[in-house]
This record gives C-alpha cells, sequence and structure tokens, in this order.
C-alpha cells in the first residue's frame, strides 16, 4: 500500500499516523505539504492528520481544507482512493465538503483528552473490516472541536445509510447522536475525532487501532 | 470601499459560547437576560466598484460555513 500523510502548518499527529501506516504497512508514507498540488504517483490511500492546522483560524480545518494539496485529495477520493481524515483531519474533510455536517465546539466548550470507549457501527466499510459490528473498542481522543452536527435529515440520512462508523459509548463532546466517526456516500472516505494511529502497539496502552490499518491493508493491498 | 459580513450560527444550532456568556452574565448580577449568541464580524476593504455578488461568494467559500452559519452583509459606502 503506498500512503500519503498530508501536511499542513500546524499539523501535529502526522508523524504518528505515518509510524503507524509504517508499522502496519511497512513501508514508510510520503508526506505531502499543504502546497503541493499533486499527489505521488501511484498513491492508493491518503491520511489527513490531526493537530491544529492554521492555527485553527477562522474555523478548524476552514483553511486547510482550502489549500492547494486539498484539489488533488478530491480528486483522488472522486475516483475512489481511501482518505481517512482523524481529528483535525475530519475538520478539514468536512470543511472541504467530502463530507457532510460540521465539528463545532465541545458542548461543555472543554478540551477533552482521554481514552473513550466506542461502539463499532458498521463493519462493511474498508476501513472496519476487521472489527465486529456492535463491538467496543477503546481509542484515545484529544480535542476541542469534536462537536458532530448537522441538520436532522443529514442525521436521518447518514444513519440510514450506515455511514456512522464509529459512536461514543458516552457523552464525550455533545455530538449529535454521539456521532464519532462518519463515512461518505461511497464510503471510500472516512473521518473521525477519535484517534486510531495513537493505539497500535502494546507500549501505547491498547491495540484497537492497529486493527482499522490492518484491515484497510487488506482490501488496498 | 469597506464592508462588514456578519457571521451569525443557525437557528437551533447550539452555541457553548453563548451559553457560557450567558451564565457569566447571570454570575455578574444580570438579570433579564433571555438568552446570548456568539458570532463574528470580519471588516472587508475591497476595490472599489467590488460587486455583492462577489461579497457573497467570499462568503460561500470560505468566511462561512453555511452547514452551521448564515452570513448578513453591510456595505459601508465611502467609509
Amino acid at each position: 500500500m503506498k500512503s500519503a500523510v498530508i501536511v499542513f502548518p500546524g499539523s501535529n499527529c502526522d508523524r504518528d499516523l505515518a509510524a503507524a501506516l509504517e508499522l502496519v504497512t511497512g513501508r514508510k508514507p510520503a508526506m505531502v505539504w499543504h502546497r503541493d498540488s499533486e499527489l505521488p504517483e501511484g498513491t492508493d490511500f491518503i491520511g489527513v492528520p490531526g493537530g491544529f492546522s492554521y492555527g485553527d483560524y477562522l474555523r478548524s480545518g476552514a483553511m486547510a481544507a482550502r489549500s492547494p494539496i486539498m484539489r488533488a485529495v478530491k480528486d483522488a477520493a472522486e475516483r475512489g482512493t481511501p482518505v481517512i481524515g482523524i481529528c483535525n483531519g475530519f475538520q478539514v474533510l468536512t470543511e472541504a465538503g467530502l463530507l457532510p455536517g460540521a465539528l463545532m465546539r465541545n458542548a461543555r466548550l472543554s478540551f477533552v483528552c482521554r481514552p473513550v470507549p466506542l461502539k463499532v457501527e458498521n463493519s462493511q466499510s474498508l476501513f472496519t473490516s476487521n472489527y465486529d459490528s456492535g463491538e467496543e473498542i477503546v481509542f484515545p481522543v484529544a480535542h476541542h472541536d469534536g462537536n458532530y452536527q448537522a441538520d436532522p435529515e443529514t442525521l436521518d440520512r447518514i444513519e440510514g445509510e450506515g455511514r456512522v462508523a464509529f459512536r461514543y459509548m458516552e457523552d464525550v463532546n455533545g455530538s449529535a447522536r454521539g456521532i464519532a466517526g462518519i463515512l461518505n456516500e461511497t464510503g471510500n472516505v472516512l473521518g473521525l475525532m477519535p484517534h486510531p494511529e495513537r493505539v497500535v502497539e502494546p507500549a501505547h496502552g491498547g491495540t484497537d487501532g492497529r486493527r482499522l490499518f490492518e484491515g484497510l491493508l487488506e482490501t488496498v493491498a | 470601499m469597506k464592508a462588514r459580513v456578519f457571521i451569525t450560527l443557525k437557528n437551533g444550532v447550539l452555541d457553548p459560547q453563548g451559553k457560557a456568556i450567558h451564565h457569566a452574565l447571570e454570575g455578574l448580577g444580570f438579570s433579564g437576560v433571555n438568552d446570548v449568541r456568539a458570532g463574528k464580524l470580519i471588516e472587508l476593504d475591497l476595490a472599489d466598484g467590488t460587486k455583492d455578488s462577489d461579497i457573497e461568494d467570499m462568503c460561500r467559500k470560505l468566511l462561512a460555513n453555511t452547514v452551521i452559519e448564515n452570513f448578513r452583509i453591510e456595505r459601508l459606502e465611502d467609509a
């Protein structure tokens, strides 16, 4: 699997994501700067990492979503290349229009940084094939703007289409219907606030995130 | 030519910052505040002759996230 990790000014989980991808795929991902306009030839997986791109100016992810490389990410996503957006990456993908809804300030205004239990709602996607449907897993979260909101019709639609990939098992940030991660219409774009790349080896205190990347590797490679 | 863009959360969208400000006002003893909603004001200094439709485009493409926000444009002629 030839993966690429997008790097914005203010990204800070790019190297964690790269380390997780290298561990699982055995291959170092290409680190692609936000001002580049093309992805490396043959890229078959794109990671949009966490952090505070552009200092969260205007809205989290708003500036990054309009940077030159995102045009190439959108084109690749439309061609079916799998794209994952984690934390700030999820915010970037919603701002870029690749995923519906928006991520707002946490309902109690506090920065939340702790491991949280999640329920795998859809185990049929490219990203979740290594989990069982309804399985409880634990990923850490670390965010201030993770409160997922969309209008009721959009929420009904994504629920009805099985596009809620992960749901919080407790109220973490006020997200509508406890949504922690969603898929796009064609199932090749996943955005989630929790960090699977931070739980890929036993020293991390858990390995639940590793199976996400392993599942992806099995389907993509 | 200057213009101001007011960005506000849509009705029904929870505003945690507005709620916190509301509580703080009550804590200071201001009674009778029914609700508080916080938004943004963006001031633009524009070339003369910039069309309304151009400013609306700026709002839709970047300044506001129309999933959750409304915008209102106010032109300040010769300001």
